[in-house]
């Protein structure tokens, strides 16, 4: 069964729709009414310091965790679904990856809990592994990986199945600028290619590549544009200038 | 200054962790209080069944001590005895004395033979001779025959309950388990993996504990392998489902150490490796919620008796229950981690 809002019902289905998000632990409330819409193909960028709710957030539109009040819509359909889990590539703040198995067997796990099975499996697993150019590192145990090679690993298992949408929760936290780099090119290529990115992150250049990011900040968002539209909107030089206007100067 | 400063914090930790302290501080008073009911109840009365005795001897042998019920024949007495409700049957055969012992607890054997030693010295040197016998097991049955098949089950138990709740704890503070909750896997296929994973090394572990006791050991074995083996299994699945189950209350390794005083040590106390008679009938009911007790009633059953399926059935179906029932609480207790 499919929840077609009815703004959007005349448009293409966007990617991502919430409205009036609340979720609150133990009388906390972490997000305060989240409504936001991610449109098909877009590369979009939570920003935020941590604590702001960002990770709360991708958990109630990936139907991990269920919104006290508000709903969210992920391709059309009523969030938290199950069957919608094999829609979006994810990957998590941590490495969550099994030390004591090789690169091969961590994927050939994932893959399988994706239903891929077989020759598609292998060619999955090729694919993918050049992508994030580790195909050499195949068969090493993941705990001889380096910091950065697990981040890799991490984005290629959420590649594994093609998803329409990427869900990455600080994909670049604690890695140098170089690797960074690598990993942006990645995403930029693979937005090009239809893939529709929801990420969230800190760091203000990496904002900056966004096509749209949403500023939030203790549980609320406060605007919501592309990098130079806020830029403007704030008369402000700098994004992070921007996000200090816009998200209301002082601290709570 | 660095050594105040980091026992500062260990102190502050450990007050925040109120857990922890309680475990500090009561899990002892529970073991000593337990250790207080089993060795210090009411003194133990042998039960014994009386045929064909002169009154004058049923009066001594109450005299010394004894719980003593007459019955009409020799047989009669003998069915009560495999059923359980007797420790031994004294009957007079052809002039003598004969004393037939239940056999599976050497110190109930012991029991009753310094009872009747008692009852003899008041009567005199008049006491004919005795002869004793054995139901199950032998004269030289050793405590640890006795014990023997209760600590293969408590081994596998212990063991297995362990690793499950650390290995499911470590999922869950990698984030291995966030991630793996991420893909459209059922929390049934969660809990039903596990089982599998974990059942088969739980097997082996159950059939090698097993097979090491009894072919190595040289413990004593009256009965099938193979039942030996199920119930071993059918134990360290209840371990299994508990220690995953209870690992998702637990934030730490070392609270999952917390478990063994207040999980896993009652178990031992209640699990036949000490004789309960002499414990408060209301407390030794407390032996029904123990997935060990099962394990180890069959266990023994099995290995000293010599019980076939009939007679272990209801031990299996509870042992079935209890890990039924714990797997479909982690599928629930899975709910925390993810929201469907």
């Amino acid at each position: 069964m499919s929840f077609p809002s009815p703004a959007s019902s005349a448009l293409t289905a966007p990617v991502v729709e919430t409205e009036g998000l609340v979720r609150s632990f133990g009388g906390r409330t972490v997000l305060d009414g989240i409504s936001l819409r991610i449109e098909r193909g877009e590369l979009f960028g939570l920003l935020g310091p941590s604590g702001s709710g960002k990770t709360t957030l991708i958990k109630l539109i990936t139907g991990i965790d269920r919104a006290d009040t508000g709903t969210v819509l992920l391709l059309g359909e009523r969030m938290p679904k199950l069957s919608m889990l094999q829609r979006f590539g994810y990957m998590a703040q941590a490495d969550a990856l099994y030390g004591e198995l090789t690169a091969r067997e961590n994927l050939q796990f994932f893959a399988s809990l994706y239903g891929l099975s077989g020759i598609r499996r292998s060619e999955r697993i090729q694919a993918v592994m050049a992508v994030v150019d580790l195909l050499d590192h195949l068969n090493k145990p993941v705990s001889a990986y380096s910091g950065g090679m697990k981040r890799r690993l991490s984005l290629a298992i959420a590649l594994l199945h093609e998803p329409e949408l990427l869900v990455l929760d600080e994909p670049t936290v604690g890695i140098d600028p170089v690797l960074r780099q690598s990993i942006w090119k990645e995403l930029l290529a693979l937005r090009d290619n239809g893939t529709t990115i929801l990420l969230t992150t800190h760091v203000m250049d990496e904002a900056e590549k966004c096509d749209r990011i949403g500023l939030i900040r203790d549980g609320c968002l406060t605007a919501v544009d592309t990098p130079e539209a806020l830029k403007t909107r704030s008369g402000a030089q700098s994004l992070e200038e921007a996000f200090i206007t816009l998200g209301g100067g002082e601290r709570a | 200054m660095r050594i105040r400063a980091l026992a500062v914090r260990i102190i502050r930790q450990f007050v925040r962790d109120k857990r922890t302290l309680a475990l500090l501080f009561l899990a002892p008073l529970l073991v000593l209080t337990l250790m207080n009911f089993v060795f210090n109840g009411q003194t133990v009365k042998p039960d014994i069944g009386a045929a064909s005795l002169p009154a004058a001897v049923e009066a001594k042998l109450e005299q010394a001590g004894a719980d003593v019920t007459t019955y009409p024949s020799k047989n009669v007495a003998d069915q009560q005895l495999k059923a359980g409700s007797l420790d031994a049957v004294l009957s007079i055969e052809a002039g003598s004395l004969s004393l037939l012992l239940e056999g599976s607890d050497p110190s109930v054997n012991k029991n009753v033979l310094v009872v009747l030693q008692k009852a003899m010295q008041t009567e005199g040197m008049n006491a004919p001779q005795l002869q004793v016998s054995y139901l199950h097991g032998q004269e030289d049955l050793s405590s640890f025959d006795s014990f023997g098949p209760v600590l293969i089950g408590f081994f596998s138990f212990f063991f297995v309950f362990m690793l499950a709740g650390v290995a499911f704890l470590r999922e869950r503070t990698t984030g291995t388990l966030e991630r793996l909750l991420a893909t459209p896997i059922r929390r049934t296929e969660v809990v039903g993996g596990y089982l599998a994973g974990f059942g088969l090394f739980t097997l082996l572990q159950a059939a090698l504990i097993a097979v090491y006791a009894i072919y190595a050991l040289g413990m004593y074995m009256d009965g099938s392998i193979w039942l030996v083996l199920l119930m071993n299994l059918l134990l360290t699945l209840t371990a299994l489902t508990l220690g995953t189950l209870l690992s998702s209350f637990a934030t730490t390794e070392f609270q999952i150490i917390q478990f063994i005083p207040l999980v896993v040590v009652p178990q031992v106390f209640f699990s036949g490796l000490f004789n309960l008679d002499a414990m408060n009938p209301w407390l030794q009911k407390l032996s029904y919620i123990m997935p060990l007790y099962y394990g180890a009633d069959a266990m023994r059953g099995i290995m000293i008796r010599g019980e076939g399926f009939a007679d272990i059935q209801l031990d299996i179906y509870v042992l079935l229950g209890f890990s039924i029932t714990f797997a479909l609480l982690n599928v629930i207790a899975l709910k925390k981690q993810r929201a469907i």
